[in-house]
């Protein structure tokens, strides 16, 4: 290790620290979800269950083995990409013929809502990241100043209101009265990519409202932090105009905790967003969830959260990434 | 630099009764009160006073800059014709990095982390566009050449951390010149060094400023280094001026009582003296932070009973270590610590309470070492209930009598710290740990960030304690000249090893080892002469 570039090491072992923390959140997600009440077997197949079905049935969706055998089985799989198949897709009726078997495959049922989901997350990253920088920035440059008192109340304004309320209003005054755009984003596999961009608009919208005030008051927050520091005063005195204090000389510096709240966003995006789901009824991963739980359908559980888990860990490491290589202390060691 | 130019069109600036206000705690306080200052060109005027006297904010003035929470209130400031009280913030910023420049005190802080060196020392002429990129690095190069730089080629491509701390100030010094300025402002630009460094950045700096012809404001607090750099000195108290005059009138016959208390701190000398019994033996000790290299290697130092060892070195000496290591804080690796001889357990968590009471520190910051939120009655009443189990009303009396003898009277017993000058504070620090009725003391650094006329009251208080308690001192200090104040006997450490161990006499007298004859000779002292002196060597 001593010969790699303290970087690589670097980067190395964080790849193995969410390695290992993605193995202990499969533990929790494993053991949390078998802890949820009710039973699958027992409310499917209802009243008219026997013993001899309810058994039947059981042995056929594997729930008849042992906790750490159902888990170690589900980890291994899932390592190999193969998340399991649904329950919810049998019917109690085929419950003798699994020939006759019409479940899905995790995978299969979880691929298009993830692309919707990332479709929306992406739309929305890429109208709140750079608004929030430029907010942020230029509050900072303004502080205390008539324009970041406002920036700084209407952000605080639309965090402060939950996501759905955002959502209605927008609605209305976007969807209803004035008819711009629809107010259901059901969007299908088919649907071209303007369309879909075009029903997604008050989605992205609402997410982009709700995003926006984290990232930009962080940024704010972590500029006027630095603008204190004795090579800010130096700059000044170098005769360097203010806004290129700040781009040239704040900026550079602030990246680290810029980049951990934009990754925490978007992980929220991703999988915070279940009530702007409901609302424009988008088919995304949140929603999935959701109704799977209500089934009690436990391998889409799972693979949800496990795609959660990833998508967290991931963006972490992406942050982590990005304050190593903006800190030249860590790129260039002495 | 020596010539002085009295010739009235050599006029580069003149600040005329010049004020400025601080904003805090919601009322403007008046920093600076109506000074007045001349600089001819090509001279170098120093500026010297204790902190908070008002120099930096003098000094920046100069360039017709204020910090956020300040404003100028009256006066003008004339630089080559133009009042920069006047000017607006655009036409200073033309000025800025390229007519007047600035050197900052800490050199580590005032560089940018994420800029290579060369970028940022070329930085203010490219953005006021002085010339074509090539010739600027070109130049810097050739100012890191004249500024002694290792390397001069490729320093620059360095990022400020891979650079030593007397090379960066360096380096500044190069960017404040690459725009060849008619006036730079140097703002205590050696006080973060260790001594044997601030002598080459001070005989560098005072080259270049000559070979270019430089007009310089040195702004310091150590008279030695001013008397080095100065063709005039101009002493600041209390945001205004006591006296101006040509370095060697002020050095031979200062005229005002405040300047000669500035001259006179250095003149405490304690008559050294010996003692057969030793109180503290430190055998072979080793000491290292987690796995890292050796902070101390195999030392041995002895401490006599009622006397003042003081331990000398730069910064990262080990000096402070061997302080932790005694207390337990640090435990050692190997060798013993005997305390009146008994050794003690190496760990803190297995001395006993006897074991700590006998041992006290008194720490460099007294802002830091105290609980903010604590008056005085409850700081310096704890360790007499916790060692001496004292109750409430007794402990009172005991206090008062504490606050007695370090001086303060009993009007001080519910302040807080905050309430507290930085002197006074100090005197709080000691007056803990006489509260545990130590027989061994250690001063860590206790006057490095004291004024010279409070430095001098504490040390006087200590040997005052000394001589009525009885009480033994370490003392770990950087500063010769308290060593000279108040050691009986005098180690010196370098790089975790012990260069050498004797009595004050011993140690100031050659021979010298290598290293303590480098040491002894940084030493700024007050003779006009010293540096070249001492660069004749």
């Amino acid at each position: 290790m001593s010969k790699l570039h303290p970087i690589i090491s670097t980067l190395l072992k964080r790849i193995g620290l969410g390695i290992i923390s993605l193995f202990f959140v499969t533990l929790i997600i494993f053991s949390s979800v078998n802890l949820l009440p009710g039973d699958f077997v027992e409310s499917v197949l209802g009243q008219t269950r026997t013993e001899e079905s309810v058994k039947i049935f059981r042995k056929e969706l594997g729930l008849d083995k042992p906790y750490h055998v159902r888990y170690v089985n589900w980890l291994t799989s899932a390592i190999q990409g193969d998340l399991g198949s649904t329950f919810s897709g049998r019917n109690a009726t085929y419950a003798n013929q699994p020939q006759q078997n019409t479940a899905r495959s995790v995978s299969s049922l979880l691929k298009p809502r993830l692309f919707n989901t990332f479709f929306l997350a992406a739309m929305t990253a890429i109208i709140a990241i750079p608004l929030s920088l430029i907010l942020g920035i230029t509050a900072a440059l303004f502080r205390n100043s008539i324009y970041d008192r406002t920036v700084n109340a209407s952000a605080l304004t639309t965090i402060s209101m939950p996501e759905f309320f955002v959502a209605y209003i927008l609605i209305i005054y976007l969807a209803s009265i004035n008819q711009f755009f629809p107010s259901l984003s059901n969007v299908t596999s088919s649907t071209p990519f303007f369309e879909r961009i075009y029903l997604s608009v008050l989605p992205a919208l609402t997410l982009t409202l709700v995003t926006v005030a984290h990232m930009m008051r962080m940024t704010r927050a972590s500029i006027i932090n630095l603008l204190s520091s004795p090579y800010i005063e130096m700059a000044r005195l170098k005769g360097i105009s203010k806004t290129q204090v700040i781009i040239k000389h704040a900026l550079p510096n602030a990246w680290a905790p810029i980049a951990n709240i934009i990754a925490f966003n978007l992980a929220y995006l991703i999988v915070g967003v279940v009530v702007v789901e409901v609302v424009f009824v988008y088919p995304g991963i949140g929603q999935l969830m959701v109704d799977s739980v209500i089934k009690r359908d436990i391998p889409v559980v799972q693979g949800c959260a496990l795609v959660f888990a990833v998508t967290y860990i991931l963006l972490n490491l992406i942050a982590d990434v990005i304050s190593i290589i903006t800190n030249p202390r860590l790129l260039y060691p002495k | 630099m020596k010539s002085s130019k009295d010739n009235k069109k050599d006029l580069l600036l003149d600040i005329k009764n010049i004020s400025i206000e601080g904003f805090s705690d919601e009322i403007w306080h008046p920093i600076i009160k109506g000074v007045n200052l001349q600089l001819y060109r090509g001279e170098v005027l120093g500026l010297i006073g204790e902190s908070g006297a008002g120099k930096s904010t003098l000094g920046l003035a100069a360039m017709g800059f204020v910090r956020t929470g300040c404003r100028f209130t009256s006066g003008s400031i004339i630089f080559n014709g133009k009042d920069l009280t006047k000017l607006s913030e655009k036409k200073k910023q033309q000025l800025w990095g390229t007519k007047l420049s600035y050197v900052a005190q800490s050199a580590a802080a005032a560089f940018n982390p994420a800029h290579r060196l060369i970028n940022q020392t070329i930085e203010s002429s490219l953005s006021h566009k002085l010339d074509t990129k090539e010739t600027l690095q070109k130049d810097a190069v050739q100012l890191y050449k004249e500024m002694q730089l290792p390397n001069p080629d490729q320093i620059g491509e360095r990022y400020p951390h891979q650079v030593s701390g007397g090379q960066l100030q360096r380096t500044m010094t190069a960017m404040a010149m690459s725009s060849k300025p008619d006036l730079i402002i140097f703002d205590e630009p050696t006080t973060a060094l260790d001594v044997t460094t601030q002598v080459n950045v001070l005989a560098t700096i005072r080259s270049i400023v000559k070979e270019h012809q430089t007009a310089a404001i040195y702004i310091t607090h150590d008279l030695a280094v001013v008397a080095q750099m100065a063709d005039r000195i101009q002493v600041l108290r209390y945001g205004d001026t006591v006296e101006v005059a040509k370095t060697s009138q002020m050095l031979k016959s200062p005229k005002e009582e405040y300047t000669k208390s500035l001259w006179a701190v250095r003149s405490i000398k304690k008559k050294e003296q010996k003692s057969k019994e030793i109180i503290l033996r430190i055998e072979n000790v080793s000491a290292s932070y987690g796995s890292g290299p050796k902070v101390l290697q195999d030392i041995n130092i002895n401490v006599p009973t009622g006397r003042t060892v003081a331990i000398v070195g730069e910064s990262g000496s080990g000096k402070s270590t061997t302080a932790r290591a005694i207390t337990g804080l640090l435990p050692p690796t190997q060798g013993k610590v005997i305390f009146q001889e008994r050794i003690l357990p190496k760990k803190l968590s297995d001395r006993s309470k006897e074991d700590l009471r006998s041992i006290q520190m008194i720490y460099q910051s007294p802002d830091t070492s105290m609980n903010p939120r604590h008056t005085v009655r409850e700081i310096i009443g704890r360790p007499l209930s916790f060692y001496h189990g004292i109750n409430k009303e007794k402990n009172t009396n005991k206090v008062l009598e504490l606050l007695h003898m370090i001086e303060l009277d009993e009007s001080f017993v519910d302040r807080l710290p905050e309430e507290l000058s930085g002197g006074q504070k100090q005197r709080i620090c000691i007056a803990r740990a006489l509260a545990a009725e130590p027989d061994l003391i250690i001063c860590d650094e206790v006057t490095s960030a004291l004024d010279q006329i409070v430095q001098e009251g504490i040390l006087k208080l200590l040997l005052r304690l000394q001589h009525e308690l009885k009480i033994s001192y370490i003392f770990i200090t950087h500063d010769i000249a308290t060593v000279k104040a108040i050691a009986d006997e005098v180690v010196v450490m370098h790089q975790g090893l012990v260069v050498e161990q004797g009595s004050k006499k011993d140690i100031f007298n050659p021979p010298h080892p290598e290293y303590t004859k480098l040491l002894l000779s940084s030493v700024p002292e007050m003779d006009p002469n010293w540096l070249n002196k001492v660069l004749e060597k």
